[in-house]
């Protein structure tokens, strides 16, 4: 059980901490006992545990102890047009603190252009100076070249990075080719990473954006308008082929719609190796406030994919949470000003993108998934942290209760009701998108790196202790079979004679040109029943016994009917 | 049983007055026992003892059915590739059509890049007209897109009798066209009420798989299926329903060759799609295994694209959801090359030329895969072989109908024929049959084509450029009454709202889709001092009850959100 992979944890604290009479719930089982823990990290736990005397103890009066979330997409202090997200680093990992959830990890966005390594620099500069909890970085992949390969390289080997974003959307800024997405799936697939993508068909976006703003509709309504949930639907669709044909773990953010979800959910069932990440704006509230007549409100909404106008789907996506179609949850926590929303006040093009979800998520989730009984709090658990950690190979340092674990824990309180709003909530953006919404279940202690961090509903949080956290590649939980998926997939030729009949005579260019226009004009001189291939070799059995051979090297037992699915 | 008297276009061919005797009358809707006279190439009587002229020729069904003549929606007759030409003609190629109990071909013109399209219809229309045995159509393939391009679809729309178009998604930097260009294609067609076909495979994949097949030393025909997977069709497919959706057109899907690719048009249609899918008769009778023969030019002879899938239950499902209505029409891409023009691709499978034969064993092969074995009844084989494919291309009822006023194309259905398909019996001019040593039950007895028997007893008897070009009007009902009334469902608005006049954050000038200045990201907190909590609207109007709220927002969404419809509110636009 113990993990002893301490050797980037400076030695932060020295506290000693004891919760006695608490239930344990990991994602497998619940059961009470006292932990122990001391230096940030889990040293015992049982019953009447040996502690040293003048231990602090906290009396957990039977409640659960659940691993600290872990939300898996944020954008916290992002850069943006010149200003950055109105939650940075500090902000936005305290509101994370709040909310139950001890680890973040963010979004890298380089410049398309720019040096992924240096972008990678700076954020890590920028949290290591103001997180309060600890924290790991996606980097997303913003173009793509040969030098951009040897930085995914670098960043995955030396710099402690797992996992990638690409982008289906934002035409002519971050979008990538279908070819594009085959090399980079091809790269990560070989090296361990993970693909993630943002999915939406930004080639169909930027028509229906042309189409709607000459319609005259300028206002919020036109970025769900003109950018339906099928647009979601098929780009995630051509992913998963892209994957599935690479054979490289794919990892969709941002699952908004019921359509999307549906995609995910049959790929699973085809076998696929991907995982949904809906966020806690999809799990919690629905797009019809595109249409209120306030517009910073209305504007307050806007995240890509858009949230869907469809009531029934926060419902649905909670659903398929619960069965585990979808896999792990984050809240793409990416807050701006009105006065920074308002940049596209004549122009819903403009406005900055994002929606706050950060310190909501763990109570979005318990409310309408728990109480509803449609998971139990070990699902709970797995849904918020552990699949997560397994995910970004973090398991079971993060986001499991066990000897050798980091000493990130939440005391949750199934009982507490509390109403969701802007005037209480610890971000630094005017508008919740979850305003006045009642939530049952919250935190009522949250230990951090050890530390007691809430307490009593006051934050204990200091900026600058957060650590970061390295990913190593080829985490077990994606890897393992795709591993198995790749010794099967050896193709191997057929083994014929040379062909050494006839051949006609053609314009030589190859197919990737285009042919001559002379290619058209004489067309029925070519030799119009070629009898060298002599009668009785036509027809009949004579290769009968080799097909089979042939086959069965590349469709796997009980296998698909894509042989190269595999591959 | 309407007459059908639009036959400005039909020049007097024949004067051939014909009588079938004691028919049972096959349409798609039910089957009756009477006799037909027809004269001049039109049907003129239904019904029993009919008063004819005297010396009439007269036929003796003697009971058996009499259905209207198939239609193949999609063939390749004589079609250009690299200097060489298809090895089947348009003569050759509407015999074997003929033999089959095939009565009318739709033809793909395919321009050259770079060629105009009128220019490319007119060289087709000229082939064709020569050569061809019987009635013929066209659909134009769009190779490129641009301004020119779109006006000439609409030249061809309006005055050249086409009303459907084929765009590739596959072919990467010859024909494909991007996702953007499918969205103005789609929305072109359908503003001028015509069908938008599709080649579903996505190209930039399989350019791919390409080089890494070729990489690991894979050079045979094996490779064309390795390195086109049915999961790219199905992507393909997926991706061309939600354009279409998002555009308002209608779709046309051809070649349906896999499961996976039949399945997404089977769940497209659940969810409310315009969508027809074509599968052929190579996916209904046979499969992909054949790519790993060890005789080359046998390998060679299944290619084309989409590839017939490896996995052999698919023919079986296929004629299924063919059965049930999930697929509608049935073509069969005919287009065939001797294996001396194959052997061009002997060293690289990316060179074979493309496509397979089936234009005679269409009808049989179906009648034996799904009337014989009970999936479908025959007159839903006169649906799939015929009918539909008239509804769709505004054909109907001059063709695929027997009724007053419908042409004189009739097939005289035998149920009980076996035959052998062989390429030493076939009509084609190709050296191997991709269903060689397949027995199929069900053939023509006798084949009526423009008021004429061309076959009988066995024998063909049919006249070289007999065959007549016949225009297709667009807006077919049978498609558009549901677009249309779309249409008009999909008025959007914008939300009537006081104009935003608080405050706005300063940025940098870059509109979104240019590249911001590397600056901008250097010192991100300290540029401006922002706001960080901005009070200008005052705390109690973020949270709570707001006057706006419930009142405005229902009505505006019941504009978009049309009564027991989709959460996509825009897929109607």
């Amino acid at each position: 059980m113990s993990y002893q992979g301490k050797k980037n944890i400076p030695k932060i604290t020295s506290e000693r901490l004891l919760i006695k009479g608490g239930r344990i719930v990991n994602d497998d089982q619940s059961f009470y006992a006292d932990i122990y823990m001391e230096d940030g990290v889990i040293k015992q736990i049982g019953d009447n545990l040996i502690v040293p005397g003048g231990v602090k103890t906290v009396e957990a009066n039977g409640k659960m102890v659940i691993p600290g979330g872990i939300d898996i997409h944020t954008h916290l202090q992002m850069p943006f047009r010149g200003t950055t997200t109105v939650d940075d680093f500090s902000q936005g990992t305290k509101a994370a603190l709040a909310g139950g959830t001890t680890m973040i990890v963010d979004h890298v966005i380089p410049e398309p252009g720019a040096s992924l390594v240096e972008a990678f620099e700076r954020w890590r500069e920028w949290a290591d100076e103001k997180t309060c909890c600890d924290y790991s970085l996606h980097v997303d992949i913003t173009h793509w070249s040969d030098s951009t390969k040897l930085e995914v390289e670098s960043l995955i080997k030396e710099k402690g990075v797992n996992s990638f974003q690409v982008y289906m959307a934002y035409k002519d800024l971050y979008q990538m080719s279908n070819s594009e997405l085959y090399e980079i799936f091809t790269f990560l697939g070989e090296h361990g990473g993970i693909a993630q993508v943002h999915a939406e068909n930004g080639e169909i976006i930027a028509e229906e954006q042309t189409r709607m703003l000459e319609m005259g509709i300028t206002g919020p309504e036109g970025h769900v308008l003109s950018r339906p949930e099928e647009l979601e639907a098929e780009a995630v669709f051509r992913a998963v082929t892209i994957a599935s044909q690479t054979n490289c773990p794919l990892y969709v953010t941002r699952v908004m719609s019921k359509s999307a979800a549906d995609i995910i959910s049959q790929a699973r069932k085809k076998g696929n190796v991907v995982f949904g990440e809906p966020i806690t704006a999809s799990l919690g509230t629905d797009g019809t406030h595109y249409w209120s007549k306030n517009w910073a409100k209305a504007a307050s909404f806007v995240t890509s994919p858009p949230l869907s106008p469809d009531p029934t789907t926060p419902d649905y996506l909670n659903t398929l949470l619960s069965s585990g179609d979808l896999s792990v949850t984050g809240s793409a926590h990416c807050t701006f000003t009105v006065a920074q929303k308002a940049i596209g006040k004549d122009d819903f093009t403009q406005i900055p993108e994002g929606v706050n979800g950060v310190e909501e998520r763990m109570s979005v989730i318990w409310d309408k998934a728990v109480v509803t009984g449609k998971m139990d709090e070990n699902m709970f658990v797995a849904v918020t942290s552990t699949n997560a950690a397994k995910i970004l190979n973090l398991y079971p340092r993060k986001g499991r209760i066990a000897v050798g674990s980091d000493s990130d824990l939440v005391i949750w309180d199934t009982d507490a009701i509390r109403t969701i709003t802007a005037k209480t909530h610890h971000s630094a953006a005017e508008y919740n998108v979850l305003e006045g919404m009642e939530l049952r279940g919250a935190p009522l202690l949250v230990i951090c790196q050890g530390k007691i961090v809430l307490e009593d509903g006051n934050l204990h949080a200091t900026s600058g202790t957060g650590r970061f956290i390295p990913c190593t590649p080829f985490p077990d939980f994606a890897y393992k079979r795709v591993k198995a998926r790749k010794q099967m997939a050896t193709l191997k030729a057929v083994p014929r004679g040379m062909y050494d009949g006839p051949v006609s005579e053609f314009t030589a260019m190859s197919r990737g040109g285009t042919p001559s226009a002379s290619t058209r004009s004489s067309p029925t001189k070519a030799p119009l029943r070629n009898l060298h291939q002599s009668g009785f070799t036509l027809s009949g059995p004579e290769e009968a016994p080799i097909r089979p051979a042939g086959r069965r090297i590349v469709v796997p037992p009980g296998g698909r009917s894509n042989i190269t699915s595999l591959s | 049983m309407s007459g059908y008297q639009g036959k400005k276009n039909i020049p007097r061919i024949t004067s051939d007055r014909l009588l079938i005797k004691g028919a049972k009358i096959v349409n798609d809707d039910q089957s009756f026992h009477a006799d037909i006279y027809m004269e001049d190439g039109v049907i003129k009587q239904i019904g029993e003892n009919l008063i004819v002229p005297g010396g009439v020729k007269i036929i003796d069904a003697q009971g058996r059915m009499v259905i209207p003549g198939g239609i193949d929606v999609h063939t390749r007759f004589q079609m250009p590739d690299r200097g060489m030409t298809a090895a089947d003609d348009f003569y050759q190629g509407t015999r074997a059509a003929l033999a089959g109990g095939t009565t009318m071909i739709i033809d793909h013109v395919v321009p050259e890049p770079g060629v105009s399209l009128i220019a490319a219809f007119n060289q087709w229309r000229e082939w064709a007209d020569h050569k061809s045995c019987c009635d013929y159509s066209l659909h134009v393939d769009i190779t490129e897109w641009h301004k020119g391009i779109q006006e000439e679809v609409e030249a061809l729309v309006k005055d050249h009798g086409v009303n459907s178009f084929l765009v590739y998604l596959a072919y990467k930097d010859i024909f494909q066209l991007n996702d953007s260009q499918m969205y103005e294609v789609f929305s072109g067609i359908r503003d001028m009420g015509a069908i938008a076909q599709v080649h579903a495979e996505n190209g930039d994949i399989i350019a791919e798989e390409q080089k890494r097949i070729l990489g690991l030393g894979i050079t045979g025909p094996e490779g064309h299926v390795l390195s086109r997977p049915e999961e790219v069709e199905a992507e393909a497919i997926n991706r061309a329903v939600t354009i279409a959706n998002q555009t308002n057109c209608p779709l046309y899907v051809t070649k349906v060759m896999s499961k996976s690719a039949a399945d997404v048009i089977a769940q497209a249609r659940k969810k409310g799609t315009v969508v027809y899918g074509e599968p052929i008769s190579a996916s209904l009778g046979t499969d992909g295994t054949h790519y790993w023969s060890k005789n080359w030019a046998k390998a060679a002879a299944y290619i084309t694209s989409p590839p017939l899938s490896p996995d052999p239950t698919t023919p079986d499902y296929l004629n299924s959801l063919l059965a049930c209505g999930d697929l509608q029409v049935t073509g069969s891409a005919h287009c065939t090359f001797n294996t001396s023009q194959r052997a061009v691709g002997k060293d690289n499978f990316t060179l074979i030329p493309e496509g397979t034969n089936g234009t005679e064993e269409r009808m049989s092969i179906i009648w034996d895969k799904c009337v014989v074995t009970g999936k479908m009844d025959e007159n839903q084989f006169v649906s799939v072989t015929s009918t539909n494919a008239a509804k769709i291309f505004n054909l109907y009822p001059r063709k695929g109908r027997i009724a007053v006023g419908s042409d004189a194309d009739l097939v005289l259905w035998d149920p009980d024929t076996t035959k052998i398909i062989s390429a030493k019996s076939h009509h084609l001019a190709v050296e191997y049959n991709i269903f060689e040593g397949i027995e199929v039950r069900g053939a023509p007895l006798a084949v009526i084509s423009q008021g004429k028997i061309v076959l009988e007893d066995g024998n063909l008897h049919t006249t070289e450029g007999s065959g007549r070009y016949i225009t297709r009007k667009p807006f077919p009902d049978y498609v558009y009454k549901r677009i249309k009334a779309r249409s008009r469902l999909a008025d959007l608005r914008g939300v009537p709202r006081g104009l935003y006049d608080g405050p706005v954050c300063e940025v940098t000038v870059t509109p979104k889709v240019m590249t911001p200045v590397t600056s901008s990201k250097t010192s991100p907190i300290k540029t401006a001092p922002q706001p960080v909590r901005n009070l200008h609207q005052s705390g109690f109007s973020l949270s709570g009850a707001q006057i706006d709220d419930n009142i405005p927002r229902r009505p505006t969404q019941r504009i978009v959100a049309p009564p027991g419809g989709r959460a996509n509110i825009t897929n109607l636009g």
